[in-house]
């Protein structure tokens, strides 16, 4: 019993890593009805910046915002760049677009720090405190506090302030809002920067765990996925939801169910979006797709 | 003999492309020829993600899954049960294809953009996948594939012609090049007749098309199942061209890189598949010769272009093409023909003298 609360408590600190990067697709979702297959490169990248200012002396929790800062203007810089030009074209040019620019990003890093996994120091010490019997390690705190944090102010930003509910408004309804006198190319901006700040806690959140390298992301952006579908990619709660979800069924899977070990772990989360598709594709909180013909 | 004379000129030129490619390893070396197999495999493979990505309209970001499967399964049977390869080729194309239609099943419930990620994902897993059981596929060790003698026909003719004796690998060579022409054939003949045009009717109005009396669900699954037919075919090949697979041959990057190659030779259109093979499996070879030999280049850019810069290259290619130019370089030159023509003959748009935009296939 010990040890299934144990791996819970991990799971959800997973969990939240997911929770962070699936928020970030679901983000750029609501705001223009596409998959951003580049998002975990982009948090990859984000983490890789964060390396190299606490190589240069900084601190942790000095460079997390200023990483957190950088990201929001590269996520704004690329919806500019790549994105705007071709916000008509169709979901699946639109799909390939982000595919390339995964492929670029991931191709940039790879150029610029090269492919040797590096060690990222967790700001959190390693040892572990006794909750009620459950050892909980105060890395796993630390993550799970840091998620929740992120995504409280995610949350308040959007339902709180002016500034997201122009947001929502311009992802939900572009016509009525464009009349109203929003700026919806430039929210749309906003929106990308917003997720790429989102993704990229994600990412410096992994990097301790994992180690920092190209192609960290590629495996959490598949349970990413997995949150994101879990939750009915639409919903930045079922977001998070999902992404609990989903980090606690891995880790239990991965230590109960025979077989699933180490990388086929990955496995899992494929199950779980495959799953999730047939048999209930809106998620547990989408609402049911309405096509008019 | 009138039928001759009044074939289109088209017909001409991919009878020029059918006899360059039959020449072709007779003037290059073995190990050349070796590569250009590769590119004709990736070319049967683009042509089968052409098929369900310009066609019928559903994005696959997995065939390097496909490709896997059907590599995998002509590897295992001869190696285990001894069976000759040239046999298993067409057996791993069978199973892949029926793999594939399975797959499309579930696939029609979802939204063009499901689909990709289900099958994104697929890429991302099949290297585990394959690893796990270990007695069946080597695991990480991955399988040895002997690579076959060219037999007596075939390589008297070769030596009548160069001169030289044929070796193993420009037997596999002209194998390869028989299947793609096969193949190739084939899809020409799909895109023109009743599926082809069944399944383009999909692609652009999936509700008009059943309102026509188009059997959907039943072409879109046919698509997957031909689709992964091509696919099984080209992974067979390439474990006989390469003579070793492992989990490692078929990474993400495969996958990307038949997406990159399908549309930078132009969606929805016979001749791109091999326009954008050939580009896609030699922009990585060429740049890794061609930069280490620039001496002016700093020691430290060469070593990392060598891992990093097919990445970055395709990247930029594949945002650039969808942005300026969606059906890549058939629909390059079939404007650029179209504008010429209209020079020539001074036939713009009488009202506006203006050339009518391409149209987007995807």
């Amino acid at each position: 019993m010990q040890e299934f609360l144990q791996l819970v408590v991990s799971g959800i600190a997973t969990g939240g890593i997911f929770a962070s990067l699936a928020l970030a697709l679901v983000l750029i979702y609501n705001a223009m009805g596409l998959v951003n297959f580049a998002q975990g490169e982009m948090a990859m990248l984000a983490t890789f910046v964060a390396y190299s200012l606490i190589n240069r002396g900084m601190s942790f929790w000095i460079a997390f915002p200023v990483t957190l800062v950088l990201a929001f203007g590269g996520g704004v810089v690329i919806q500019r760049l790549v994105i705007r030009p071709v916000e008509r074209a169709p979901v699946l040019a639109l799909v390939i677009i982000t595919l390339g620019l995964a492929t670029l990003v991931n191709g940039l890093a790879g150029f610029i720090w090269g492919y040797v996994p590096r060690s990222f120091a967790s700001p959190f010490s390693p040892d572990s405190v006794d909750l009620a019997g459950v050892f909980v390690s105060y890395r796993d705190l630390g993550v799970i506090a840091v998620s929740g944090l992120v995504l409280l102010a995610v949350y308040l930003l959007l339902q709180r302030t002016t500034v997201g509910l122009t947001l929502r408004a311009a992802a939900h309804h572009p016509e009525a809002s464009r009349l109203l006198g929003v700026q919806v190319s430039w929210m749309l901006a906003l929106g990308w920067g917003l997720a790429s700040a989102v993704g990229a806690v994600s990412g410096m959140m992994a990097a301790p765990i994992l180690l920092l390298e190209p192609n960290m992301m590629q495996a959490i952006i598949i349970y990413a996925f997995a949150a994101a579908v879990l939750g009915g990619i639409e919903s930045p709660l079922g977001a998070v939801v999902g992404g609990l979800i989903v980090g606690v069924t891995v880790n239990l899977a991965g230590a109960y169910l025979p077989g699933v070990g180490g990388d086929l772990q990955l496995a899992v989360g494929l199950a779980i979006i495959i799953a999730v598709l047939i048999l209930k594709p809106n998620g547990l909180f989408g609402r049911a797709a309405i096509r008019r013909v | 003999m009138s039928r001759i004379r009044t074939a289109p000129p088209r017909y001409w030129l991919v009878l020029l492309v059918v006899i360059f490619f039959l020449g072709f390893p007779t003037v290059i070396s073995s190990f050349l020829a070796s590569e250009w197999a590769q590119a004709i495999i990736l070319a049967i493979a683009i042509m089968g993600l052409n098929i369900l990505v310009g066609y019928s309209g559903q994005l696959s970001l997995g065939h390097g899954a496909f490709m896997a499967l059907g590599a995998y399964t002509s590897a295992i049977l001869v190696h285990h049960y001894k069976m000759d390869y040239l046999v298993t080729i067409p057996i791993a194309a069978v199973l892949t294809g029926l793999v594939g239609f399975l797959f499309g099943v579930p696939a029609l419930r979802l939204s063009p953009l499901y689909l990709a990620l289900a099958t994104f994902a697929l890429a991302v897993v099949s290297p585990s996948l394959i690893k796990r059981p270990a007695g069946l596929t080597g695991g990480v060790q991955g399988i040895l594939v002997l690579q076959p003698d060219p037999p007596d026909v075939a390589r008297e003719a070769f030596a009548f012609v160069t001169g030289t004796a044929m070796t193993s690998d420009q037997w596999i060579y002209y194998i390869t090049l028989f299947c793609a022409l096969v193949l190739f054939w084939l899809a020409w003949n799909l895109a023109r007749h009743r599926p082809g045009r069944a399944m383009r009717a999909i692609r652009d109005g999936e509700v008009a098309a059943a309102a026509s009396g188009i059997n959907v669900a039943g072409f879109k699954t046919l698509a997957f199942g031909i689709s992964a037919f091509y696919a099984g075919t080209a992974g067979s090949l390439l474990a006989l061209s390469t003579g070793f697979i492992s989990p490692d041959t078929f990474p993400v990057s495969l996958s990307i890189q038949l997406l990159v190659g399908a549309v930078v030779g132009g969606l929805a259109s016979i001749p791109g598949p091999l326009l954008g093979a050939i580009f896609a499996y030699f922009l990585p070879i060429e740049s890794n010769q061609w930069v280490p030999s620039q001496t002016w280049l700093p020691e430290q850019i060469t070593s990392t272009v060598k891992n990093a810069g097919p990445a970055v290259s395709y990247g930029i290619i594949l945002i650039l093409i969808m942005m300026f130019a969606p059906n890549g370089i058939v629909g390059l030159i079939r404007t650029g023909y179209v504008t010429v023509n209209r020079r020539l003959r001074g036939a713009s748009d009488p009202q506006t003298g203006q050339i009518p935009p391409d149209t987007q296939t995807v």
